[in-house]
C-alpha cells in the first residue's frame, strides 16, 4: 500500500503540494486529473524521491516502510515504477541495454518484451534520442514491463500518442495494472480481482486513457491541494463540462 | 636522402606550433640498431607476462591470435613483424629502406621532416617503424596488429610508419602503443604515413597506454584518392603527461570518405592536445571527426579542422567534453569553406552529466554510481561504422577499463 499523510512540498521556496493526503491499496490504480502547472507531476516525482522535491512536511509510507528520505534508486528496488512524460537523452545506451538495467538481474528478453509495445526497431537506438511522442511512451512502457514494479505511476501515459498506438498504451497499461485479467474454470472475476496487487496512479490531462484502463478512483489536483475522490469517469465528465474551477468548487 | 637530413638539421630545435614544448635532451635516446639487422627473429618470447598484459590494455594480442600480421617492437628493437595472408606485408622500415626501392616513393612524402624537432628528431635518429602495406585488391580479413613498447626509464623512442592501402584492397589496423608497468618517464616520437589508394578502405585504430610522466608527439598525414575511405580512431583513456597530436589528411580524390574518431579521458595533472584536420580537395567528399572528452582534473583542448576547398563537399565535425572531477576542457571546432556550395557544420558542448539523467537510471534501480558509470561509458560509446566486430570489441575493451579507473 501507499500512504501519504499531510504532504507538503516545495520547489525552492514555492509551494507546489499543500496538505496531500492519499491511499492506494494494492490492486488500486487512481486518475489524477488537473490542470496544467497544478502539481501533479511534482506529486508523482516526490512519490519517486526527486530530491528537488523537498518535503517540507508529512510523510510518506510504502509497504508498511517510511520512505519519505529514501533515495530514487531504492524506492525503485522497493517497487515503485514511473513512466515519464519527457524523459531525457541518454547518448550511446541502448534500449536494449536499458531494458536489461530495469530486469535488475531478472531473466529478461528485450526481444520478447518490445515485441509487446511494438518496439523492436528501437532496440539499438539510443535512450530517448530523436523519439517522438508515441515513441517515448513506448519506450517507458517497455521499462517498466522488465522492471515489473509494483507502484506504477503514470505522467499522462497518452499524450503525443496517435490513435493507432493509444489502444496499445491502454492495453499494456492494463496489463502492468494486471487489469487485463480473463475468466478462468474454477474463478470467479471477483476472486481474480482480489488476487490483483499491483497499484497504479495516472495522471492525465485528456482523459482519452479512461476509454482503455479501468480505474477505481479519481481525483483531482488543484492549486497543489487534492479534492474530490470520487468515480473517474463521473469527475471527467464533471471537468469536460464546467471546468476544473467549478469542478473543484461543487466538491468543496 | 641528405636533403631530408640537412632539413632535419636545420629544424632540430624548432618548436611545434601546439602543445608545450619538449626538452629533448632530457630524455636518452638509445642508438638507432644497425639497418640490416634481423634480430627480430628472436620474437616475442622474450616478453614478460606484466608486459604482455601492458600490450593488452593497447589491443595487442602477443599470441597474434585473431590477428592476419603483427608487428611488435621494443624501444628500438623489432621483436617480430610478421604476415599470415597473402597481400599483406609486414615488414620493419629500416630493413624496407635497404631492400626496396619503391619505400622511397612514400617515406617523408606526406610528412615533413622540417614541421617542428619532433619530426626532425625522427629523421635523425630513426629506432625503426613499420611497414604495412595491403596489396591492390587484397581484402585483409583480420586485423592487423603493430605495437610500440618502452620498457626503459627516461629513455625516448623514434618511429616512422608507412601504411599502405593499394587500389581496390581492405586493411583494418590496431595501433597499440604502451609503456612497461614500470616506466614513469619517457617520450615516444611517431611519424605516420598513410596512403588510401583508389576505392580502398583502410582502418586505424590507434590505442595509447601510457602512464604519468610519457610525454607523447604523434606526427600523421594521410592521403585518400577516389572513393578510398579511411577511418582514423585514436583512444587515450589512460593516464599520461603530455600529448599533442593533429593528424591532417588531405581526401584528394572524387567521393573519398575520411571519419576521425577520438575518445579521451584527461587524468589529473595530464595535458592532452589532440585534433585532427581534414582537407576536402575533390568533389563528392565527405569528411567527418568526432571527438568525446572526458576530464578528470587534466586539461583537454580538443581540435578538430574541416577545409572544404570545392563545391560539393560535406563534413561534419561533433566535439563534446565532460567535466567530471574539474580541470579544463577547451573545444576548438574550426570549418573553412572555400568555394561556393560546400556543406560543413559543427557541434560541440563541453558540459557536466546532467543530474536528470542519473536520475532518469535511479528510477530504474542502478545506484548513483552505477547511473554515472553507465552515462560515462554511454558517452564515450561511439558508433563507428565500417570497423570489424574485432576492434569494436577492443574498443569496449579499452573504455570498459577506463570506467573501472575513473571511479
Amino acid at each position: 500500500m501507499l500512504r501519504i499523510e499531510d504532504l507538503q512540498v516545495k520547489i525552492g521556496d514555492r509551494k507546489i503540494l499543500e496538505h496531500i493526503d492519499l491511499e492506494i491499496h494494492p490492486g488500486e490504480t487512481h486518475i489524477l486529473f488537473g490542470p496544467n502547472g497544478s502539481g501533479k507531476t511534482s506529486l508523482l516525482m516526490t512519490i519517486m524521491g526527486y530530491p528537488q522535491y523537498r518535503i517540507t512536511g508529512g510523510k510518506i509510507f510504502f509497504k508498511g516502510e517510511d520512505i519519505t528520505n529514501m533515495p530514487v534508486n531504492e524506492r525503485a528496488r522497493l517497487g515503485i515504477g514511473l513512466s515519464y512524460q519527457r524523459p531525457p537523452t541518454i547518448h550511446g545506451l541502448k534500449i536494449r541495454q536499458m531494458v536489461q538495467i530495469c530486469g535488475r538481474g531478472k531473466e529478461v528478453d528485450p526481444q520478447e518484451l518490445a515485441k509487446q509495445v511494438n518496439f523492436s526497431e528501437f532496440l539499438d537506438r539510443e535512450v530517448n534520442a530523436g523519439f517522438s511522442g508515441g515513441e517515448i511512451k513506448r519506450s517507458e512502457l517497455l521499462q517498466l514491463l522488465a522492471q515489473d514494479p509494483d507502484l506504477l505511476l503514470f505522467d499522462e501515459p497518452e499524450s503525443g500518442v496517435d490513435l493507432e498506438n493509444i489502444s496499445l498504451i491502454g492495453r499494456t497499461i492494463n496489463h502492468l495494472l494486471q487489469r487485463d485479467m480473463r475468466a478462468e474454470p474454477g474463478k470467479s472475476m471477483r476472486e481474480l480481482r482480489q488476487e490483483r496487487k499491483k497499484m497504479g496512479l495516472i495522471i492525465t490531462h485528456t482523459g482519452f486513457i479512461l476509454d482503455y484502463v479501468t480505474a477505481d478512483k479519481g481525483q483531482v489536483l488543484y492549486g497543489g491541494v487534492l479534492t474530490c475522490a470520487s468515480n473517474p469517469r463521473e469527475i471527467f465528465k464533471c471537468i469536460s463540462e464546467v471546468g476544473y474551477e467549478e469542478c473543484v468548487r461543487c466538491a468543496t | 636522402m641528405r636533403d631530408l637530413d640537412d632539413k632535419a638539421l636545420q629544424a632540430k630545435d624548432k618548436r611545434a606550433e601546439f602543445g608545450q614544448d619538449i626538452d629533448l635532451d632530457a630524455f636518452q635516446a638509445e642508438p638507432a640498431p644497425s639497418p640490416s639487422s634481423v634480430e627480430y627473429q628472436a620474437g616475442s618470447s622474450t616478453l614478460s607476462a606484466a608486459d604482455k598484459e601492458r600490450m593488452i590494455l593497447s589491443g595487442i594480442e602477443v599470441s597474434g591470435v585473431g590477428r592476419a600480421g603483427s608487428f611488435l617492437q621494443k624501444n628500438s628493437t623489432v621483436l617480430e613483424a610478421f604476415s599470415r595472408q597473402d597481400g599483406l606485408e609486414v615488414m620493419p622500415i629500416r630493413e624496407a629502406l635497404e631492400r626496396h626501392p619503391w619505400v622511397r616513393d612514400y617515406y617523408w612524402k606526406l610528412a615533413s621532416v622540417d614541421a617542428d624537432k619532433y619530426t626532425a628528431q625522427a629523421r635523425l635518429k630513426l629506432h625503426n617503424g613499420y611497414i604495412i602495406r595491403a596489396l591492390p585488391g587484397s581484402k585483409i580479413t583480420y586485423p592487423v596488429q603493430a605495437c610500440m613498447y618502452l620498457d626503459q626509464e627516461g629513455a625516448s623512442q623514434h618511429v616512422h610508419n608507412l601504411i599502405i592501402a593499394e587500389e581496390g584492397s581492405e586493411l583494418h589496423i590496431i595501433a597499440g602503443c604502451a609503456t612497461a608497468a614500470h616506466v614513469r618517464r619517457a617520450l615516444h616520437i611517431g611519424i605516420s604515413e598513410f596512403y588510401v589508394k583508389k576505392r580502398a578502405k583502410l582502418s586505424f585504430t590507434m590505442i595509447h597506454t601510457w602512464a604519468e610522466e610519457i610525454v607523447v608527439r604523434p606526427r600523421s598525414v594521410g592521403i585518400v584518392e577516389e572513393e578510398g575511405i579511411f577511418l582514423n580512431n585514436y583512444i587515450c583513456l589512460m593516464p599520461v603527461k603530455s600529448i599533442q597530436t593533429y593528424p591532417t589528411t588531405y581526401l584528394a580524390g572524387k567521393g573519398a570518405v575520411a571519419r576521425f574518431s577520438n575518445l579521451l579521458v584527461g587524468s589529473p595533472g595530464s595535458e592532452m592536445d589532440v585534433g585532427g584536420r581534414i582537407f576536402l580537395q575533390e568533389a563528392n567528399t565527405r569528411a567527418e571527426i568526432i571527438s568525446r572528452a572526458i576530464t578528470n582534473g587534466g586539461t583537454i583542448i580538443s581540435r578538430g579542422a574541416l577545409i572544404g576547398e570545392v563545391a560539393g563537399v560535406k563534413a561534419h565535425l561533433e566535439c563534446r567534453g565532460l567535466i567530471l572531477k574539474g580541470g579544463t576542457m577547451h573545444a576548438i571546432p574550426e570549418l573553412e569553406g572555400r568555394a561556393d556550395g560546400v556543406e560543413m557544420s559543427h557541434e560541440a558542448a563541453v558540459g557536466k552529466i546532467a543530474q536528470e539523467e542519473i536520475l532518469y537510471l535511479m528510477s530504474r534501480g542502478l545506484s548513483e554510481d552505477e547511473a554515472t558509470s553507465t552515462i560515462v561509458r554511454g558517452f564515450l560509446n561511439v558508433d563507428i561504422p565500417d570497423l570489424p566486430p574485432q576492434l569494436k570489441a577492443e574498443i569496449d575493451r579499452a573504455v570498459g577499463q577506463s570506467d573501472q579507473e575513473m571511479m
